[in-house]
């Protein structure tokens, strides 16, 4: 791309490291000979192919993005007073954190949820805790993300019943329920089947929810969680639009057609601290997508083509030192997806190093993203950093290293076989491994951990979980099991084995065990009769 | 760095308790104690605290270190402690690490915890903690000078 080495005049410079916090080497100057051989073609406006700049034509200034806060912790009943909270803040949509064992598949009262009910997200174990999660939340008036993986297609399914019982139908539901199992084997590791019938389950859903839920992502295609595993920027974007190519090729399969459900599939990335190594991330994320759905997808639909996200600034960039300066981390993460053109934000709280975070910190978060919207100025113009030399570079050379992945991860037959031999996985953790040592080492700073230590902190006030809430929880499940018809569930899971051995979708059969009031750990554990469990075997 | 070849090689144990699947520290920390010259053995994810005593054991480990990020810890922690004294093992360096609230930690080390490493602390602390006080075991134990 650049046309002809450049001339260097003698540069005085400091000691330090001129790279991205991914070890991407950073030139001193861009200027006019990194400018896009083809900026038409390669860049082109917001709102068209190949979506460079951004997935819409007047981007902020058509709508602003969602400001989506993660909740969730306790029993259902502290969430619910959080979520409405939070719509009084200000909010515009919901976004559900279940807790560890709602995401392994684990009931409250299963004896390995023990310490764990409501600790890092809320516990929903059946219909009745899903109700009472969105009481007084007419479900036809918000959109919800739920972040769950392995379960998913049971907590879509008490969700559409919920919405059911508020006489709201599927259709009308709108949202977007995580589903992505292949970044749970690569980072996140909360899965409950083989890979193989966990893909299968991923399936189901695309091709159920194309045909009933026009208005619901069946997935959100993550690379959040390959990035706080300790992933550079470049295998983040690269995983994790491979996983989404993996999805894609098992629909093809499956004998849908790209362009009845493309346009629901949804994405998910980390805002980190490296400013424009970011932006240029969402920028290369777009136009790969939009390439390869078109050209080996065969899309016709520019809704196919068009990549819209979802971010959430870096967990892991956020210290327990001198927690207070983490505002400043995230307002900055948080311009950078603005800025990157993200459709929907999610700002970390200060204290979260720490633990959940307070109500205090939260509305900090927000406030944030509320600063960026209405007083900045960066809404004004749609992709006000495209044509700038260093972006546009850097974009490209974001694009080249996924392009590098990709085949490397095709050499090994695939993504599936990859994760089977852990490349990503060790990929991951040899950058995590080579992170920690620039710290280490001090050629890398993060203020107030290796540099700039302050010896006299003041305490933080942090969210205690009563300890009392997870009795709270084993009562309200008792509750259920005693009320319902243990003939009825019976039957409705002799039913999910005989389906889930079976070829067909399964979500009817998940659908009538949830309205038996069959418990999520229920229904997991007649499917793992069928498909088995799954345990890896670490590298590091 | 490494230990002298007489020596008998600090064996530890790092531990995921709980089902939570933040490894990013358990691994960086295996890595660096492997580095380090040391037997390392990662249990790998959503270990209980029986299958966790029980691999100590096994491995005559001089050390455990137990990642949590999941706030389980007052739980987890205490019951891993519980079921090494029940099997007599009270030689065992146990270290924590993880997101652990400062008002905890007097209550873990009372319960015999030797350490709390939380967010931030740098590798060559921990493997210098873990070196220091194997080394102390080994010489307990008199086997080795």
């Amino acid at each position: 791309m650049a046309a002809e080495p450049r001339q260097k005049p003698e540069l005085i410079e400091r000691e330090a490291e001129f790279s991205t916090i991914s070890g991407h080497p950073i030139e001193p100057l861009y200027t006019a000979a990194d400018a896009p051989a083809d900026p038409a073609a390669t860049i082109g406006d917001p709102g068209e192919y190949p979506f460079t700049r951004g997935p819409y034509p007047s981007m902020y200034r058509g709508r602003l993005w969602t400001m989506r806060q993660f909740a969730g912790f306790g029993t259902v009943e502290e969430t619910n007073e959080r979520f409405h909270y939070l719509l009084d803040q200000g909010q515009t949509g919901l976004s559900t954190a279940f807790d560890m064992p709602t995401l392994m598949g684990y009931d409250s009262d299963h004896p390995r949820s023990l310490g764990e009910v409501g600790r890092e997200g809320v516990a929903v174990d059946s219909l009745d805790d899903m109700e009472a999660l969105f009481a007084g939340i007419p479900l036809g008036g918000v959109t919800t993300s739920m972040t769950i993986n392995a379960p998913a297609a049971i907590a879509l399914a008490f969700y559409v019943l919920v919405g059911e019982r508020q006489g709201v139908s599927a259709e009308k539901l709108g949202g977007t329920i995580q589903t992505d199992i292949l970044k749970e084997y690569i980072a996140q590791k909360e899965w409950c089947f083989p890979i193989e019938p966990a893909m299968r389950l991923v399936t189901d859903m695309i091709e159920w929810c194309s045909e009933q839920m026009p208005r619901w992502h069946p997935i959100s295609i993550s690379g959040y969680h390959i990035r706080e595993a300790g992933s550079t920027a470049q295998q983040e974007l690269a995983f994790t639009l491979k996983d989404g190519f993996t999805y894609v090729e098992a629909a093809l399969e499956r004998g849908l057609d790209v362009d009845d459900f493309a346009p629901r599939l949804s994405f998910f990335f980390n805002a980190h601290v490296d400013f424009f190594e970011e932006i240029a991330k969402y920028r290369a994320a777009r136009r790969i997508w939009a390439r390869e759905m078109r050209d080996t997808y065969g899309a016709k639909r520019e809704e196919s083509m068009r990549l819209r996200f979802h971010a959430q600034t870096a967990g892991v960039s956020l210290t327990a030192q001198q927690p207070l300066n983490n505002v400043v981390r995230t307002s900055l993460e948080a311009l950078a997806a603005v800025l990157g053109g993200t459709q929907s934000l999610h700002t970390n709280s200060f204290d979260e190093a720490l633990a959940l975070p307070t109500e205090d910190a939260v509305r900090v978060a927000l406030r944030t993203q509320q600063i960026i919207a209405l007083e900045s100025g960066v809404t004004n113009t749609a992709d006000p950093l495209g044509g700038s030399w260093f972006v546009e570079r850097l974009t490209d050379e974001m694009e080249s290293a996924a392009y590098a992945y990709f085949a490397r991860i095709e050499e090994l037959g695939g993504m599936v076989e990859a994760i089977r031999q852990n490349f990503p996985q060790r990929e991951i953790a040899d950058a995590s491994f080579a992170y920690q040592q620039e710290l280490n080492e001090r050629r890398r700073i993060v203020v107030g951990v290796n540099d700039l230590v302050q010896s006299d902190e003041g305490e933080t006030p942090i969210l205690r979980i009563d300890p009392g809430l997870e009795q709270k929880q084993l009562d309200r499940l008792q509750a259920t099991r005693a009320r319902r018809n243990p003939a009825a569930v019976e039957s409705a899971l002799t039913e999910l084995r005989r389906a889930a051995a079976s070829e067909e979708n399964l979500m009817p059969s998940i659908l009538v065990a949830a309205r038996a009031l069959a418990t999520e750990g229920e229904m997991i554990a007649a499917m793992q009769e069928v498909f088995g469990t799954y345990a890896e075997s670490p590298v590091f | 760095m490494t230990e002298a070849a007489t020596a008998r090689k600090i064996r530890v144990v790092v531990a995921k308790p709980g089902l939570d699947g933040h490894d990013r520290g358990a691994k960086i920390i295996a890595r660096a104690l492997r580095d380090a010259g040391m037997e390392v053995i990662y249990t790998g994810l959503h270990q209980t605290p029986a299958q966790i005593a029980e691999t100590v054991i096994q491995e005559d480990a001089d050390a455990v270190g137990l990642s949590i990020l999941s706030g389980a810890h007052m739980t987890l922690v205490p019951r891993v402690v519980e079921l090494l004294a029940e099997q007599g093992v009270d030689d065992v360096l146990v270290t924590v690490g993880g997101t652990i609230p400062a008002e905890d930690i007097p209550e873990l080390k009372k319960l015999g915890v030797a350490e709390v490493f939380t967010p931030g602390a740098g590798t060559e602390e921990i493997v210098e903690f873990i070196r220091a006080g194997a080394r102390e075991r080994h010489e307990r134990d008199g086997q080795h000078p």
